[in-house]
């Protein structure tokens, strides 16, 4: 069982259980794996697969009351001295040198993975009075040269701010300073970049980069995004419910891949770099549009003065799909609420066609007619757990906008079952409640809400976004056959370029309050005209490990900022 | 006034007409309330003067100073025993959520909470006197209790002291101890522990430096409630003890509607529970950065 001198890490039949009432949860089963200096290996699986717990376990840091039942984890030092990781005692002292030293960690959330009320400069200071012997005036310069290392602009006062303070990307900056502080030999990336934009991950991707050929240092990259996999890895494992299905080199996941569920990943995610077939096909039929909503020069500024919506204009056609697209803190969600005067936008009209013909203004409506509009206009939510009732069942759920227009009784269990249906759920589990549901099938009761009441425009604000890869593309074909049946126009908000693509006719591009660009979908994709699109656009990994986009991506100069 | 004067004629008429004559004056006792409520305020704010007690016939300001301060003694020393038992208790309960010892304390905090103070008070100081032999009324023992200070006196006070302070504080701590393993709890499962751990501190350090240090934040806001919640225990329970604090007081100043001895402790407890708030939320503002810098 020698390991090449290249190998750092050697992981053979890990077993990482959690007990729970119904018996063993096996979250990771007979998993190896090897990393190699200098060399990036992606975990790449869908959430539960346990790729997280396998990163976890490396350092013993598993939460209760998961344990590492079985296998070996063997680091090689560079004296060539060997130690078992699995074999130590996860509280004692010799795990906790390795912790932060030898092997570093970074985390999903920088929001949330780091402490709100302690200054980041001693947050990231910690690690080195833990594992180097330095004055506290070392400590400082060493933080310093740290954060001037992660790209953050002015060190010495970001040094002492707090995390609430940054932006997500700084923070995530942050996050990685504080692990490279010892020179680690190997670094964890537990989903380093899901929380953040398209733009900033590339960012942080090119800076994990950078910093890996500095250091040479083996990387573990934890995601469920093919795209970045490609973009970034050498070796790929993909895992699926505890299991490894498949492993390799990732040229040779993605362009032969042996095993059934990789195929499917892969070809998921493949599906969503084109064009929907259905609406493909449509393409070609001129239809003709007419305006259903019209919204001309709506601006929305907060209380605190923060312009979020600035004169913005655009048209919602009858059974069209307008997309907009743009990174967190763009507006796009403003608008998506001003439109439903969920927020009063401070000027600006919103004329929307009503089913009898006549035009409501919505800005200005009474609420009568916002009542009534509301009924027309419904709305689909990122979160499918915040969004649905815990304590309601799912058939009380999808009732309630049937309720609130007088449908009773038979009539309305009637309409419920036709509509679960309608969506691919049972009827029969009308009964039971939203955490029996997995995330795709939430967001499919979400859309069952919307569609109760036969609306004829549907807000969907980044609904597939918190959903995996293979359940958005269905989720969107759902929509998009929905929109068949029942004449739907959407209004699609997200970040996700690629979703767009797949779902949308036209496209709008937001970035700080302004639409920059608008035009047809396939336009706007294939021959950006605003610089801040064609950054957009180069910044979306590109599932193919032979052609990797990021390496000469276009930067949006004045704000591409992290 | 009207009763008073009831009482004072039925109990012989020994009231000087000049006497009600000149209180009138200087009170307005014949005017509106709202004048009557100006001119006490007035002269509270521009004088020190709380008005006369008819009870006592002596200045108000006078018969409360020295029992506020046994008070403010009391309900500061039941804030510090509720905060240093509770925290380590509550601290341990959540580090072993589901333990035994977890178990216990979450049915002992029960119990104490549902508790009258004045109950406990009673079952300790029978307890106390019948088992241990101690006086156990007062903050003093009798031979102490006229005498100046000196180092006797208040190695007597603190050998009476600390059975009120925890008669009054067990439900507080209770309290206290319930809302420390919550929000333990919830700080335990945040990623930023992991975070922590992965750096390689000891489990101890990490618990103490990052979880522990922002579940306590909720409860420097406690000290806002707690300290009211003190107070009005304490009013009871120096009932049932005699302490020499404002609480008896205060019972038989409503009792015998003594309006401005009454109506000045009401004043003065009201002023401590908003200090007891604004020292609170200075405190919270110096421990969390998210509420100085937002």
């Amino acid at each position: 069982m020698s390991a090449s001198a290249e190998t750092i890490l050697k992981v053979e039949n890990l077993k990482t259980y959690f007990p729970t009432r119904k018996g063993m949860f096996r979250a990771v089963d007979d998993v190896s794996f090897e990393v190699k200096r200098g060399k990036t290996l992606c975990i790449v699986g869908e959430s539960g697969s346990g790729k997280s717990v396998t990163a976890r376990s490396v350092l013993q840091i598993v939460d209760a009351p998961g344990r590492i039942e079985g296998g070996s984890i063997q680091l090689t030092r560079p004296d060539g001295s060997i130690t078992d990781l699995a074999q130590l005692n996860p509280r004692g002292q010799e795990i906790r040198a390795v912790r932060g030293n030898e092997i570093a960690m970074i985390f999903q959330e920088p929001m949330s993975s780091l402490s709100p009320v302690h200054r980041v400069g001693d947050q990231i200071a910690e690690v080195l009075k833990l594992h180097f012997k330095l004055s506290r005036k070392e400590r400082r310069q060493r933080v310093i040269e740290l954060l001037q290392q992660v790209e953050i602009p002015d060190p010495e006062k970001a040094i002492d701010r707090y995390t609430f303070e940054f932006s997500g990307g700084m923070r995530q900056r942050v996050m990685i300073a504080m692990a490279l502080a010892c020179n680690p030999a190997l670094l964890i990336a537990d989903e380093p970049t899901t929380a953040l934009d398209v733009t900033t991950q590339a960012e942080i991707l090119d800076l994990i980069r950078k910093l890996q050929q500095q250091n040479g240092m083996a990387v573990m990259f934890i995601t469920h995004d093919m795209g970045v996999v490609a973009e970034i890895a050498d070796e790929v494992l993909v895992m699926f419910r505890g299991k490894v299905k498949e492993t390799g080199s990732v040229e040779k996941i993605f362009h032969d891949p042996e095993d059934e569920y990789t195929k499917n990943l892969i070809s998921s995610v493949v599906k969503l770099e084109k064009k929907a077939e259905v609406r493909a096909e449509q393409l070609d039929a001129s239809t003709e549009y007419k305006p259903l909503l019209e919204v001309s020069d709506l601006s929305m500024v907060f209380d605190n003065g923060h312009h979020a919506v600035n004169n913005v204009s655009l048209t919602v056609h009858s059974g069209e799909t307008l997309g907009i697209v743009g990174e967190s803190g763009s507006g796009k969600t403003t608008i998506g609420r001003c439109l439903l005067r969920i927020y009063d936008p401070s000027s600006g009209r919103i004329d929307f066609k009503r089913s009898d013909g006549s035009v409501c203004e919505v800005a200005g409506a009474n609420k009568a007619d916002l009542k009534a509009v509301r009924r027309e206009i419904r709305m689909i939510f990122q979160d499918p757990v915040g969004s649905l009732n815990p304590r309601k069942t799912v058939g009380q759920i999808i009732a309630e906008p049937l309720n609130l227009m007088g449908v009773k009784g038979r009539e309305l269990e009637e309409q419920v079952c036709a509509l679960m249906e309608q969506v691919g759920l049972p009827p029969s589990w009308r009964e039971r409640y939203p955490h029996a549901f997995s995330g795709g099938q939430r967001q499919r009761i979400g859309i069952a809400r919307a569609i109760s009441v036969k609306p004829r425009l549907i807000i969907a604000d980044e609904a597939t976004s918190a959903l995996d890869v293979s359940l958005r593309s269905q989720m969107l074909d759902l929509m998009m056959q929905l929109q068949d049946e029942l004449g739907l126009s959407y209004l699609f908000i997200s970040h996700d370029m690629s979703v767009i693509r797949y779902m949308c006719d036209r496209v709008a591009v937001m970035h700080r309050g302004k639409i920059v660009e608008t035009g047809e979908t396939h336009q706007v994709i294939n021959n950006p005209q605003h610089a801040y699109t064609q950054a957009l656009l180069s910044a979306i990994p590109n599932p193919d490990p032979l052609d990797r986009r990021l390496h000469n991506r276009f930067r949006f100069a004045p704000e591409v900022t992290a | 006034m009207t009763t008073l004067m009831a009482d004072w004629a039925s109990q012989g008429g020994a009231v000087e007409q000049g006497t009600v004559a000149a209180l009138r004056e200087r009170y307005g006792l014949d005017q509106p309330i709202y004048i009557q409520y100006y001119k006490w305020i007035a002269g509270i704010v521009t004088a020190g003067d709380f008005g006369l007690s008819f009870e006592y016939g002596r200045p108000v300001a006078e018969l409360i100073w020295g029992r506020l301060g046994y008070s403010f003694l009391l309900a500061v020393l039941t804030l510090c025993f509720a905060w240093a038992v509770a925290i380590p208790i509550g601290i341990l309960s959540a580090v072993r959520q589901y333990s035994i010892g977890d178990y216990v304390t979450t049915f002992l905090a029960f119990v104490f909470l549902a508790l009258p103070n004045f109950v406990l008070a009673l079952a300790v100081m029978y307890v106390v006197s019948t088992y241990f032999g101690k006086s156990v009324g007062g903050l003093f023992s009798p031979e102490y209790a006229d005498a100046p200070w000196s180092f006797g006196r208040l190695w007597d006070l603190i050998t009476h002291i600390w059975l009120p302070v925890v008669v009054i504080g067990t439900g507080s701590l209770a309290a206290l101890l319930r809302i420390m393993r919550a929000n333990l709890l919830d700080e335990l499962r945040k990623p930023y522990v992991t975070t922590a751990r992965a750096k390689g501190l000891s489990e101890l350090k990490l618990l103490i430096r990052y979880p522990v240090r922002i579940a306590l934040n909720p409860l420097i806001s406690a000290i806002g409630w707690i300290l009211p919640a003190a107070v009005s225990a304490e009013i009871l329970v120096s009932v049932v003890m005699s302490l020499p604090t404002t609480g008896p007081l205060l019972l038989r100043a409503l009792l015998s509607q003594d309006m401005y001895l009454a109506g000045s402790l009401i004043l003065l407890v009201s002023v401590l529970t908003i200090i007891g708030t604004l020292i609170s939320d200075i405190l919270l503002a110096l421990a969390d950065p998210r509420i100085r810098l937002q």
